[in-house]
């Protein structure tokens, strides 16, 4: 009975714990995936968002208002994700919500916002989320079509005709799957083999020595992190010496940390925030960059990570659009987001429209290879 | 198809299913003490990987000194949850034990997230990165010492299992523990027991694995079910059949991705398993039961 | 009977105790997962059965009614529907050799059941959407009406729920009731006895899958959107969690255990990092301490306290 009476009291005690909020702050949502296989991407963007808040309520807010972010984790999990969603428009009603971190669950709460009148400034990068375009849905990385678009300009340059693709079954593979498809036959080469992987497998070689078999010129991973650092390794474990590219997905420390030895002489698009320091001085973005790497050293005592930059964006793109436009309310900063030119942030220089609800284009991305364990930037 | 793609593909069957195999292993070993399928079983693998992980990058231990460290901690680690979740409840229902052990495993992995984090981690391999060419295909050192401890632990446990005295006792409670506890077996020492050389087995089959496949706090998950998939298609209670279960799932999934379809490989090797167990439905191995009514 | 109008009355009063609308989210999903949580009471608490997979019957009705009311274009309620038709279908064709399996054999059948479902709403994307989901389901709508407001809508789950539960108490009162009891005791002397365990070992496990299918069919259609993350293992093992917790024989349990399961892991949501260490924790201690569940533990209570109550009066 007693022991009964512990549970009752302990349930009772975890019912009473209601997080308190601030009052009269200008309300900004955050949904991340902070924990679960997507933590990579929103563990740096929480730690983003929160310096950034930071920093600008130390300098004395936007439009003389402090800002205040109210995160969710979604775990990387769709279902989690709409309740946080409807937990931030419903509960919270913030005036904007940035993220998700995934593409998948961005798709899942689109709809809300269109009906609830807030814009989403999404940090995940399928194209499905802005095209076509959907007037409250925004999103701040480079596309999956720009990085497919570098990888085939390399390609070509190097005289390859067959490729072959190796993706993993989730939302950000299958996204990078269909462009690949698409773009490679339309830019004159042939798809020699379309192997998958799931997100779990932690052995690749049966889908490379499938690749091995149809004599690809290159062969093109899609995934994040650790996916492609096994292919990386079961490929120099097969002895295979085919080249290999990753995409933006693997644009990390981690992945190098993670391929060892395996990592050297990959070739991917990356945004600059992977190679700041080779970055020329006169570009529009170097200050934005160096500033980030710093204050993110100076708040959190790690590098940056290149995903967190999604964040960054969204963050600094709405307090631009809540300073121009001297509002914030939700559709103002909608209608001032589609008027933002021109801004550098760190993965790209953004031009807003109506049309355009992503704002970069290739040149968002360098490609860089790996040498020496370092990111080098090539030309 | 190339005969070296057929060797390939074996090779990495052989190598993924020895570690289903040892995850069977730990499976069969606490349900013939106690009856229950200890859902934490996957855990006990991935804390192998992930304490080595800890000791040698963390703690700076070198590599072998790491590893033994982390098998005896995933040991003791075996020995806690049968004292501190198990024992009390010893005349549960079997569901309950399961929902424990469930629960159990999702807490492992909380505490492994908390103290490790979300991160994939590496471990260097044991002998190296060259792969050894044979006939066209790639063997890689550590598969070698994959296969090689994974035989050893097996011939270690079946001489433990029939030549001493506490292996024949943890037989003879799997058989009828009233029996057991009749003629003098503490019949609570050898669910102690049981679970501690399950975690034992689960830690080296993680241990060995965590440089080929890399580790993270949540590989027990799908580890532990493959596991439990080995030891039905073995036949539930046989220490062998789980071993040979174990090696078979992984050549199906191999063979399977590299023939049919690598997106489709579990969801083949799945339907394989349903269709013997219609056909034969104690297992390959599996003894056929016979109930007093 | 009574205990169930009140229930229903509860329900139809809820939404005007909740301060937002987000908590009716909440209420629907908690709703939903009881449907599946009766239907599975029924099996494994009343037949004795197991199922680690019944996350795919709930995934197999939501898709089929998804996929045949957008990409086939048929109504909504026709959908539904066969949505729910084609997984009573595919459950017959499941249970017919699995139940013939006996215990942890049992388990893996369905455990692999559920799983290659799984891999297929992930892998065939040209009809599910694959892992990113299928976007654009049309709302819920009942005999033309578009039920666009949450509240009208989670009237009508709560609805269906009570009537599942209904149907449910009727079917443990009756002789199917009579002949589940009797099989749970034991299988051999119920069929000495003349039952036909196949034939209501069936019934039973079609029956809990038709109430996953039509939990499926509207959770589809309420949220408009659904994923594979959704129907996968870790999904099917919370559902037995529920029922556990809930106390395995008992219907109203099994309702309690699924809103407690539901709705734990927004409390939870405040401890950040230590949450799944606690969610663990907490399952260990409700099965340790309550080992009949929660309508054990309901039912001890009330016993201690009408034994209390009676110890005064005769004092």
């Amino acid at each position: 009975m007693n022991a009964a009476k512990c549970v009752i009291a302990l349930v009772a005690c975890l019912l009473t714990c209601v997080p308190a909020f601030a009052a009269d702050a200008i309300k900004i949502g955050a949904i991340l995936s902070v924990t679960g296989p997507a933590s990579f991407l929103g563990e740096p963007e929480k730690n983003t968002l929160i310096m950034l808040q930071d920093q600008l309520n130390a300098a004395g807010g936007v439009n003389g208002q402090m800002v205040e972010v109210i995160v969710y984790d979604d775990e990387s999990d769709v279902n989690k994700c709409v309740m946080a969603a409807k937990k931030l428009l419903d509960q919270d009603q913030v005036a904007v919500v940035i993220g998700p971190s995934i593409s998948g669950n961005t798709l899942a709460i689109s709809k809300f916002f269109s009906s609830a009148e807030v814009p989403l400034v999404s940090c995940a990068a399928a194209e499905k989320i802005v095209r076509p375009v959907d007037p409250w849905v925004f999103n701040t990385p480079q596309l999956d079509r720009h990085a497919v678009t570098r990888i085939l300009q390399d390609a070509k340059a190097k005289g390859y005709s067959r490729l072959a693709i190796l993706t993993v079954s989730d939302g950000y593979g299958q996204a990078g799957r269909s462009v690949l498809k698409e773009l490679i036959p339309a830019q004159g080469f042939e798809l020699a083999a379309d192997e998958v992987y799931g997100p779990k497998d932690t052995d690749m070689t049966a889908q490379l020595t499938k690749i091995k078999g149809a004599a690809a010129d290159a062969i093109i991973c899609w995934g994040t992190n650790p996916g492609p650092a096994v292919v990386a390794r079961n490929r120099v474990q097969l002895g295979l010496t085919v080249p290999l590219y990753m995409s933006h997905g693997v644009a990390s420390n981690k992945f190098i940390e993670l391929a060892g030895e395996a990592a050297e002489g990959l070739v991917l698009p990356a945004g600059r925030l992977v190679a700041v320091e080779q970055v020329p001085a006169d570009h529009p973005q170097k200050a934005v960059l160096e500033a980030y790497v710093e204050g993110y050293a100076k708040a959190y005592g790690t590098q940056i990570s290149s995903f967190g930059g999604y964040a960054h964006d969204a963050f600094a793109l709405v307090m631009e659009a809540i300073a121009k436009g001297d509002s914030a309310k939700s559709t103002d900063i909608r209608d001032n987001l589609e008027k933002i030119s021109g801004f550098a942030g760190t993965s790209g220089v953004y031009t807003y429209s109506p049309e355009n609800h992503n704002g970069l284009d290739e040149s968002a991305f360098i490609m860089v290879t790996i040498e020496n364990g370092a990111w080098k930037a090539l030309n | 198809m190339d005969p070296s793609s057929l060797l390939q593909y074996l090779i990495t069957g052989l190598t993924l299913g020895s570690t289903y195999g040892l995850t069977a292993l730990g499976f069969t070993i606490i349900f013939n003490t106690t009856g229950v399928i200890n859902f934490a079983q996957g855990e006990f693998v991935m804390l192998g990987g992930m304490m080595s992980v800890y000791f040698m990058h963390s703690l700076g231990f070198g590599e072998p000194a790491a590893v033994v460290l982390a098998v005896l901690g995933a040991t003791m680690a075996g020995a806690l949850v049968e004292r501190l979740a198990i024992r009390p409840v010893r005349d549960c229902p079997a569901i309950n034990l399961i929902i424990i052990t469930i629960g159990v495993s999702i807490f492992i992995r909380g505490l492994a997230m908390l103290l490790w984090g979300k991160d994939t981690h590496v471990l260097e391999p044991f002998s190296g990165n060259q792969p050894i060419m044979f006939l066209g295909a790639a063997i890689m050192p550590q598969a070698i010492w994959v296969l090689v401890i994974s035989l050893f632990l097996l011939g270690a446990l079946k001489m433990f299992f029939s030549g001493t005295i506490h292996g024949k006792a943890m037989l003879a409670c799997s058989f009828d523990s009233k029996a057991a506890s009749l003629v003098g077996i503490g019949v609570q020492r050898m669910v102690l027991l049981s679970f501690m050389i399950s975690a034992l087995v689960g830690a080296v089959g993680g241990v060995i694995l965590a440089p080929i496949t890399m580790t993270s706090y949540d590989v027990g998950i799908m580890l532990g079910l493959k596991g439990f998939a080995a030891c039905i298609l073995g036949g539930l209670g046989n220490p062998f059949g789980a071993a040979a279960g174990g090696v078979i799932l992984g050549v199906l999934e191999s063979f399977g991705a590299g023939f049919v379809s690598s997106a489709y490989k579990d969801a083949l090797a799945f339907v394989i398993l349903l269709i013997l167990l219609f056909v034969k439905p104690s297992g390959l191995f599996g003894l056929k039961d016979s109930k007093r009514v | 009977m009574i205990w169930l109008a009140v229930f229903f009355g509860l329900l139809m009063m809820a939404p005007a105790l909740l301060p937002n609308n987000y908590y009716l989210t909440i209420l629907i999903l908690g709703c939903l997962h009881a449907m599946n949580a009766v239907g599975l009471c029924l099996l494994v608490g009343h037949a004795g059965q197991i199922s680690l997979g019944h996350a795919g019957f709930y995934g197999l009705g939501a898709y089929t009614s998804s996929y045949l009311s957008t990409t086939v274009g048929l109504s909504v309620g026709l959908s539904m529907l066969s949505g729910v038709a084609l997984t009573v279908v595919v459950s017959i064709l499941v249970g017919l050799p699995s139940l013939k399996l006996k215990g942890h054999y049992l388990a893996m059948a369905t455990l692999g059941f559920g799983i290659i479902l799984s891999i297929l709403f992930t892998e065939t994307v040209d009809i599910t959407g694959g892992p990113s989901g299928f976007v654009g389901i049309p709302r819920l709508s009942l005999f033309g009406f578009e039920l666009r407001k949450d509240v009208t809508l989670y009237r009508a789950v709560a609805v269906m729920l009570c009537f599942i539960v209904w149907l449910s108490f009727n079917l443990l009162h009756s002789r199917v009731g009579r002949a589940l009891r009797a099989l749970h005791t034991s299988e051999r002397a119920a069929e000495a006895m003349g039952v036909d365990i196949a034939r209501y070992k069936l019934l039973v496990f079609v029956l809990s899958a038709a109430f996953s299918s039509i939990a499926g069919v509207l959770y589809a259609h309420y949220l408009t959107f659904i994923a594979p993350s959704s129907f996968g293992f870790m999904f099917s093992v919370e559902l037995i969690v529920m029922v556990v917790l809930g106390g395995m024989i008992s219907v109203p349990g099994a309702i309690v255990g699924a809103f407690f399961v539901t709705v734990l892991p927004e409390f939870l949501r405040a401890f950040e990092n230590i949450e799944v260490l606690l969610f663990g924790a907490i399952l260990i201690l409700c099965m340790m301490f309550l080992p009949d569940g929660m309508a054990g533990g309901w039912n001890r209570l009330w016993s201690w306290g009408k034994a209390r109550l009676s110890g005064v009066t005769h004092g």
